[in-house]
């Protein structure tokens, strides 16, 4: 079983700021790390291979510092790492970005058959849950995205339950195929010492757009199709009432007869 | 300070450090009042590689030795020393083994060790055979291919949950402590079971059983090393054992600062932080400096340990003979007197130091909600398994008339 | 380009109901088309779809796509995105608006790709920029820190996803009428590999967050899986649902179905009662439309204090079960 998770280096979530009158963001000082939900994407990949055997690739686009991404993720359990660096990638909508992971799988599938592909259901940057669906569409592989459990995976086929908003549903996909997981799915394992060390010595495979035979008129931000116009930061003002009272059962007595007076109850 | 002397060490310190924020904490309280063991955290342990950081490549481990044993059992008591010692006790009651196994019994025993898939625990102390190892009432009598066992065991680490244990018993009851030896008995051998579950005072997320054998058949290719040196293996094994209780005695005292520090910067009376006041900073200035001098006590002592002990293990594996012989070929030094005394003052630094911060935070800290009074009950068992600190005391002065005696005259 | 007219919305059906978000999208899609003088025009993709075409028109639907096939039964991402993109390719839309939900965040962006045009994710505004007749999207980014306008200059139709909620329901015109157009499901392309093989309903005791009036959330205030117990006793005697924060949720208190927030879902009750958040703006981006928001903290500083129209300062373990006897 070869398994290929696709992560991103973000930004630690709460450590972005937004400048209030620019609207622009102060990347300076911000940690990155791995994306978040990527995490439980390299977790489903590294079980798949304890149950399974076979390997982790594990891929990602982005400038050089990305690399740090990719070494977590062999501490995180991944066994070969792929990084996919290029200035005509830059400022790639999800449409440019998938199409530049789809050829670089392709690549990777090429030299070893690849099954399954995991992404994270979205990033904590971006937030558009696109790049598990769209790298499928490039590769005209089936997908499943917000799967929430593996139910079995066999030699032939896997079987996912994928969450919806009224429950879930069940379905079963031959190989290869791609998925991207919910943080349900499982609960990320710490960075074992053994992978610690194995990810200071790994050799990253480095791909630039040609390496990875993409076309370049697909690629970065002037040929993406959207751009951002615009970015600002949202404002927020309410009209609020502190509720009074002494104890906070006074305050929680008082609150509920607030509540009926503005008939909210 | 981190001790760390190379990346397999630091690792190792981080790996710890990641296993207590991610996964111990979050579950530390719950298993303690549930006085439950944490299937979880072994697994966890697994997947982290904390089984087999003190063994040998060769057989799946990662190549440390003492040192990182002790780093490692340091962090996750920092943590919580309950859930700490399901690693902890696996490596005591796999180091007699280690020592004095031969090259087959190692490469039956050490891959699953290693990689945790079993787990393995000491068992000494009997009913009455506590700090007395040669009272030991439990016999094994040879009967053809195997020994035939019966006694009790009690207050045994990690029992029901363990799956093989090495075992005192007594081969030949005639001879007194020369006729004491190590089987290695595994859960589930007829005649083997379990007694009372103890109800504990601290680290409660470890069970700690009675062990019961009625006419149990141990195979004779389960004995360590030879018939009657069973002691000589206990004490080589306290040795190398103790530092590990003193670093985790260092952790819990490390522990209980990081939860004291931060509430009394934030507590606020007559209207400034309490840390302000100088009765109390002082006060927390030197239960810092006692937390530090143990952990610099216990380093240097396991990384001269490691000097002998690391060389010794790769010559038995390379040759294939029994690490203990490889040791004694070193004539290195007795490690005794500096693992009691390593033992017997970090588990007094980490009673104290939790004790102190118990009174220092006041009220809350009394409360279980507050994650304080766990530590002061916790602590307490660093003072009592794996020799009392009156035990210490007693080998620290045995070794002292004896260095004493031997300088006799040379003036 | 020019050759690109009307706006698509995309009338998400599952297990025989028309999702709300399908209203939704009909009343931002009105705005775009009546500002471009073009029609506004549904896409209604199942089976046993037909009863919907009448809701569809009453709510402005002035046109129906309509394609109808047992094997469109449940949703399997290639076959409806194949779907979508043959329609497109033979209709030309000029903008398409899909719900973003589970379903149609996924079934969105494998459309943008076969179909080779730009996609706009999780968009809380659309409108139309007037010199070119653009679609500016707007959403929220970097967990609501950012909001970012989107466009999509080259390529048509420009897609959006729209976040559920964001827009009033339309309202029914009875008698409206609507041109239908049929679309021939075609079983050689419209194909995947995947296989759907069944739906189990949610276990979920109690209403549906989607539609619940009254949310009692909870989150790391909460401090134990059992507070969530308290919680439900205030939710069950307001007539309402519990809900959680992301908090509550990572810590295991509580399953992520409840989360609410950016990397949850989204909801707009009456009346929102949050309980031990703090208010992070994840945590807003998903109940800040609710119409009135309580907030219930220990900490008077915490942000939702300052978002909440009614703020209690106090232990929830206080305060709600004074609320409990108050509402006796």
């Amino acid at each position: 079983m070869h398994i290929v998770a696709c992560v991103k280096q973000t930004p630690k979530s709460d450590q972005v700021k937004v400048d209030p009158v620019t609207g622009c963001l102060l990347r300076s000082g911000a940690a990155s790390a791995m994306n978040p939900f990527d995490e439980y994407a390299l977790e489903e990949a590294v079980i798949l291979k304890e149950q399974l055997g076979g390997k982790v690739s594990v891929i990602t686009m982005g400038p050089p510092q990305a690399e740090a991404v990719l070494r977590d993720s062999v501490a995180r359990g991944a066994d070969e790492a792929f990084q996919l660096g290029d200035m005509a990638f830059a400022g790639s909508d999800t449409w440019s970005t998938s199409y530049a992971l789809a050829k670089g799988i392709e690549k990777i599938d090429a030299e070893q058959k690849v099954d399954i592909v995991i992404c994270g259901k979205q990033t904590n940057d971006s937030d558009t849950g696109h790049i598990g669906p769209q790298i499928s569409a490039w590769l005209k592989w089936p997908n499943a995205a917000f799967v929430k459990r593996i139910i079995c995976a066999t030699e032939n086929f896997v079987r996912v339950e994928r969450l919806t908003e009224d429950g879930s549903e069940i379905l079963e996909m031959p190989y290869p195929c791609v998925i991207s997981v919910v943080k349900d799915i499982n609960q990320p394992r710490v960075r074992s010492v053994k992978g610690r060390l194995a990810a200071k010595r790994v050799q990253i495979t480095k791909w630039t757009a040609d390496d990875i035979g993409a076309d370049k008129s697909k690629l970065g931000v002037k040929n993406c199709p959207t751009n951002v116009v615009k970015s600002f930061v949202p404002k927020r003002e309410v009209c609020s009432v502190t509720v009074s009272g002494v104890t906070a059962q006074e305050r929680g007595a008082k609150l509920v007869a607030l509540l009926k007076e503005n008939n909210c109850l | 300070m981190d001790y760390a002397i190379n990346e397999l060490e630091q690792e190792v310190l981080n790996t710890s450090r990641e296993l207590v924020q991610k996964k111990i904490k979050p579950l530390r309280a719950e298993m303690d009042a549930k006085e439950q063991f944490s299937t979880q955290m072994l697994e966890e342990y697994r997947k982290s590689g904390m089984f087999g950081l003190w063994l040998a490549e060769e057989y799946g481990g990662l190549g440390g030795g003492i040192t990182c044993l002790a780093m490692a059992f340091e962090e996750l008591s920092r943590g919580c020393a309950g859930l700490a010692l399901t690693p902890g006790t696996s490596a005591l009651g796999a180091i007699p083994m280690y020592l004095a196994a031969t090259k087959e019994q190692r490469a039956r025993w050490c891959p699953d060790l290693a990689s945790g898939k079993k787990l393995w625990a000491f068992a000494l102390t009997e009913p009455e055979a506590g700090s007395d190892a040669t009272a030991l009432k439990t016999t094994a009598i040879k009967d053809g291919d195997y020994y035939v066992v019966n006694g009790t065991k009690h207050f045994i680490s990690t029992g029901k949950e363990a799956d093989f244990y090495t075992v005192a018993v007594n081969t030949n009851p005639s001879r007194g402590a020369r006729g004491i030896s190590l089987l290695v008995i595994e859960k589930g051998t007829p005649g083997f079971s379990f007694g009372k579950k103890e109800e504990k005072m601290g680290i409660r997320s470890n069970p700690t059983y009675e062990l019961i054998f009625e006419n149990v058949r141990v195979p004779k290719e389960n004995l360590l090393g030879s018939e009657g040196r069973g002691l000589l293996y206990v004490q080589e094994t306290l040795d190398y054992s103790r530092p590990g209780v003193a670093a985790q005695a260092v952790g819990i005292a490390q522990g209980a600062l990081d939860v004291t520090i931060p509430y009394l910067r934030t507590r606020k009376q007559f209207g400034q932080p309490i840390i302000t006041f100088q009765a109390l900073g002082h006060k927390v200035a030197e239960l810092a400096a006692k937390t530090e001098a143990g952990r610099a006590l216990v380093y240097n002592l396991t990384h001269r340990m490691d000097e002998e002990f690391l060389p010794a293990v790769k010559e038995a594996v390379a040759n294939g003979t029994v690490i203990h012989e490889e040791l004694k070929k070193r004539k290195g030094m007795r490690w005794t007197k500096y693992s009691a005394e390593a033992k017997l003052f970090c588990s007094n630094v980490a009673m104290e130091v939790a004790d102190e911060c118990v009174t220092l935070c006041g009220g809350v800290a009394y409360m279980r909600d507050f994650p304080l009074e766990k530590y002061m009950r916790d602590a307490k068992i660093t003072q009592i398994y794996e020799g009392t600190v009156h035990i210490q005391k007693n080998e620290i002065i045995t070794a002292l008339i004896k260095e004493y005696a031997s300088k006799e005259g040379e003036e | 380009m020019n050759n690109f007219k009307n706006v698509w919305i995309f009338a998400q059906v599952q297990r025989g109901r028309l999702s709300p978000t399908a209203l939704e999208l009909l009343t931002a899609g009105r705005k775009l088309a009546d500002s471009l003088k073009e029609k506004l025009c549904a896409v209604l993709v199942g089976y046993h779809v037909e009863p919907f075409v009448k809701d569809l028109v009453e709510h402005g639907a002035d046109v129906i796509y309509v394609c109808d096939a047992p094997l469109l039964e449940n949703y399997v991402d290639d076959v409806y995105a194949r779907v979508l993109a043959d329609l497109v390719a033979q209709y030309k839309p000029n903008k398409f608006l899909l719900p973003a939900t589970n379903l149609g965040r996924s079934l969105s962006a494998k459309t943008a790709v076969f179909v080779g045009t730009g996609l706009t994710a999780d968009a809380t505004e659309v409108t139309i920029h007037e010199p070119d007749g653009q679609l500016y999207a707007t959403r929220p980014t970097f967990g609501g820190n950012l909001m970012a306008t989107i466009t999509c200059k080259r390529t048509r139709p420009e897609m959006c996803s729209l976040r559920p909620m964001s827009y009033e329901k339309a309202l029914a015109k009875p008698g409206r009428t609507g041109e239908v157009i049929h679309f021939a499901f075609d079983a050689k392309r419209h194909v995947s590999a995947a296989r759907f093989i069944e739906f189990i309903k949610s276990g979920a005791e109690g209403i549906d967050l989607a539609e619940a009036e009254i949310i009692v959330a909870g989150g790391r205030g909460v401090g134990k899986p059992e507070g969530f117990v308290l919680l439900q006793k205030l939710a069950d005697r307001l007539g309402g649902a519990v809900a959680a924060s992301r908090a509550a949720v990572d810590n295991g208190w509580i399953d992520y179905r409840y989360q609410i927030g950016l990397t949850g879902r989204t909801v707009k009750p009456k009346l929102y009662i949050a309980c031990g958040i703090s208010g992070q703006i994840q945590h807003m981006a998903g109940m800040s439309g609710s119409d009135v928001i309580v907030a219930i903290n220990k900490d008077p500083q915490a942000p939702i204090m300052k978002a909440a129209n009614f703020a209690v300062e106090g232990d929830l373990y206080e305060v709600i079960p004074a609320m409990l006897e108050e509402l006796k």
